[in-house]
C-alpha cells in the first residue's frame, strides 16, 4: 500500500514560506494498492491529488472522517467529480437526522459553491458509515465514531498484509483523567490496535491543549500515550495548528524526542511525505 | 474485548465529573461503569470490582416502598429503561447498607447513539427529603 500525503494542517490552509516544510493545505491523504486508489479527506489538499493517473475501473473512492470544513473544502476542486467518465463513491459519517447528501449539500450548492451535487458530471455514489466494514477492491476498511465534535469516524485500512490507520481529529483525552488506561474506554483504540502505521491528530502542545478541552483535537503528548497504548509500530503526527511554524513544528519535535523514549518511531507528517507500507 | 463506543465512553467522562451518583449499564444491564458518588451507594469501588454482571449488582439494593414493601424490578426505572429504550423517573426507598431505609428518586435515560443504535443505560440517583 501506497500513502501519500497531500495535506496536513489543521483548521484552515496556510500558505508562505514558515509553513513550507510540513505545508499549509488541510488534511488530504492517498492510499493505493494494485491500481485502486482510496482519498481520505477532501480538505485543500486534495486540488493535487489524482491529477496523474485513472484508478483502476475509472473508480475512486473518498473516505470522509467528518465534515468540518477544513476536510471537505477541496471537494469542489477535485478533477475526478468533473469527468464523465469516473465513478466516484464518497463514504462518510452517518448523522443523527440528516442524510450525508444534505449535510455535503450545505456547502456544495450556492451560495458557498457554483454547483449542485447533482449537476457534477461524474457518477456520485454516497455511502452512510458508523460502526462498518466494507471492502474496496484490495482494501478492507473499518470506520467506527471517534470523539470529536459532530459525527466523525476513523478509519483502519488493511489490504492483506498492512494496517493503516488514519484519525486525524480526535480527542481521545477528553475527561477530568485524561486517556484512562483501561483500553476498552479510550476512544478509536480497536482502529488503531497494532496499527503499521497511525497518522493521529497532535495539535496542540500540553499547554495549549489545557486552554482547548473539548475543541476536539489532541496534544502531541496525548497522541504519543494513545499510539503507545495502541502498540502501533509507526506514529505520523498530524492536523498542525496553523499558528505553528516549520521552525516552531521542529522545536517542538526535538524536544518530544529529547524527552520520550517510546519503542515506536514517530515523527510530524509532512505534505508531499510518500510512505510505503 | 472491544473498547466501548464513544457515546458510552463520552458517558462515563460526564459522570467522572459529576457528584451525583450515576451508574452506566451495557444493553443487557451489565453494570460497566459508576462513578465515585455511587460507590458510597454500593458500598464497593469500581476499582476493586471493575465490571459487575446483572445478576450480582441488581442483588445490592433493596428497593421498596415507603411501608417497607419490596418492589418488584420491573417496576425500576432502569429496568424499564434497558427493556422499553425510553427515558423513566421514579421516587422509592432503598435499604443502605446499615440496614437504614432512604428515599430517593431514579432517573433513567436509554443511550441511543448515531444512527438511532440502542447502546446501553444509565441511572442517576438523586437524594431526596421529606418536605
Amino acid at each position: 500500500m501506497k500513502i501519500t500525503i497531500r495535506g496536513v494542517r489543521g483548521s484552515i490552509p496556510t500558505s508562505g514560506p514558515a509553513t513550507q516544510k510540513y505545508g499549509g493545505n488541510t488534511s488530504c491523504i492517498e492510499v493505493s494498492a494494485e491500481g485502486w486508489q482510496l482519498v481520505l479527506d477532501g480538505g485543500s489538499g486534495m486540488r493535487n491529488s489524482n491529477t496523474q493517473e485513472r484508478p483502476l475501473n475509472n473508480r475512486l473512492d473518498i473516505l470522509l472522517t467528518h465534515l468540518h470544513m477544513d476536510h471537505i473544502q477541496g471537494l469542489g476542486f477535485f478533477k475526478p467529480f468533473f469527468d464523465p467518465e469516473m465513478e466516484v463513491h464518497i463514504w462518510g459519517p452517518a448523522g443523527s437526522r440528516k442524510s450525508l447528501h444534505a449535510r455535503l449539500s450545505k456547502y456544495l450548492s450556492p451560495p458557498l459553491f457554483p454547483m449542485y451535487i447533482r449537476e457534477l458530471p461524474c457518477q456520485l455514489i454516497l455511502h452512510e458509515v458508523d460502526r462498518s466494514e466494507f471492502e474496496i477492491g484490495p482494501f478492507r476498511v473499518q470506520s467506527q465514531y471517534v470523539i470529536h465534535p459532530g459525527p466523525t469516524v476513523g478509519f483502519r485500512i488493511n489490504d492483506g498484509e498492512k494496517t493503516f490507520t488514519y484519525i486525524p481529529d480526535h480527542e481521545p483525552a477528553l475527561g477530568i483523567h485524561g486517556i484512562v488506561s483501561d483500553q476498552k474506554w479510550i476512544s478509536g483504540f480497536d482502529l488503531a490496535s497494532n496499527a503499521d502505521l497511525l497518522i493521529h491528530d497532535a495539535q496542540y502542545t500540553t499547554a495549549e491543549y489545557k486552554e482547548r478541552t473539548g475543541w476536539g483535537h489532541s496534544s502531541m503528548d496525548d497522541a504519543l500515550r494513545f499510539a503507545s497504548m495502541a502498540c502501533v509500530k509507526k506514529l505520523l503526527m498530524a492536523h498542525h495548528d496553523p499558528n505553528h511554524t516549520d521552525t516552531y513544528l521542529g522545536e517542538l519535535l526535538t524536544e518530544l524526542k529529547m524527552r520520550n523514549n517510546y519503542s515506536f518511531h514517530f515523527d510530524l507528517a509532512e505534505e508531499g511525505m510518500i510512505i510505503e507500507l | 474485548m472491544a473498547a466501548y463506543e464513544i457515546e458510552i465512553i463520552l458517558n462515563r467522562q460526564l459522570a467522572d465529573c459529576l457528584s451525583i451518583p450515576v451508574f452506566i449499564t451495557d444493553r443487557e444491564g451489565n453494570l460497566i461503569y459508576y462513578n465515585e458518588p455511587a460507590e458510597q451507594i454500593l458500598g464497593k469501588r469500581y476499582d476493586d470490582t471493575g465490571e459487575m454482571p446483572v445478576s450480582i449488582w441488581a442483588t445490592i439494593f433493596k428497593p421498596v416502598d415507603e411501608k417497607g414493601n419490596v418492589l418488584s424490578p420491573d417496576d425500576l426505572p432502569l429496568v424499564k429503561t434497558l427493556k422499553n429504550c425510553k427515558p423513566y423517573h421514579k421516587t422509592f426507598c432503598i435499604e443502605s447498607l446499615n440496614g437504614k431505609i432512604e428515599k430517593i428518586a431514579v432517573t433513567s435515560y436509554p443511550i441511543l447513539g448515531r444512527p438511532s443504535r440502542f447502546l446501553g443505560a444509565v441511572a442517576l440517583f438523586w437524594e431526596t427529603k421529606d418536605e
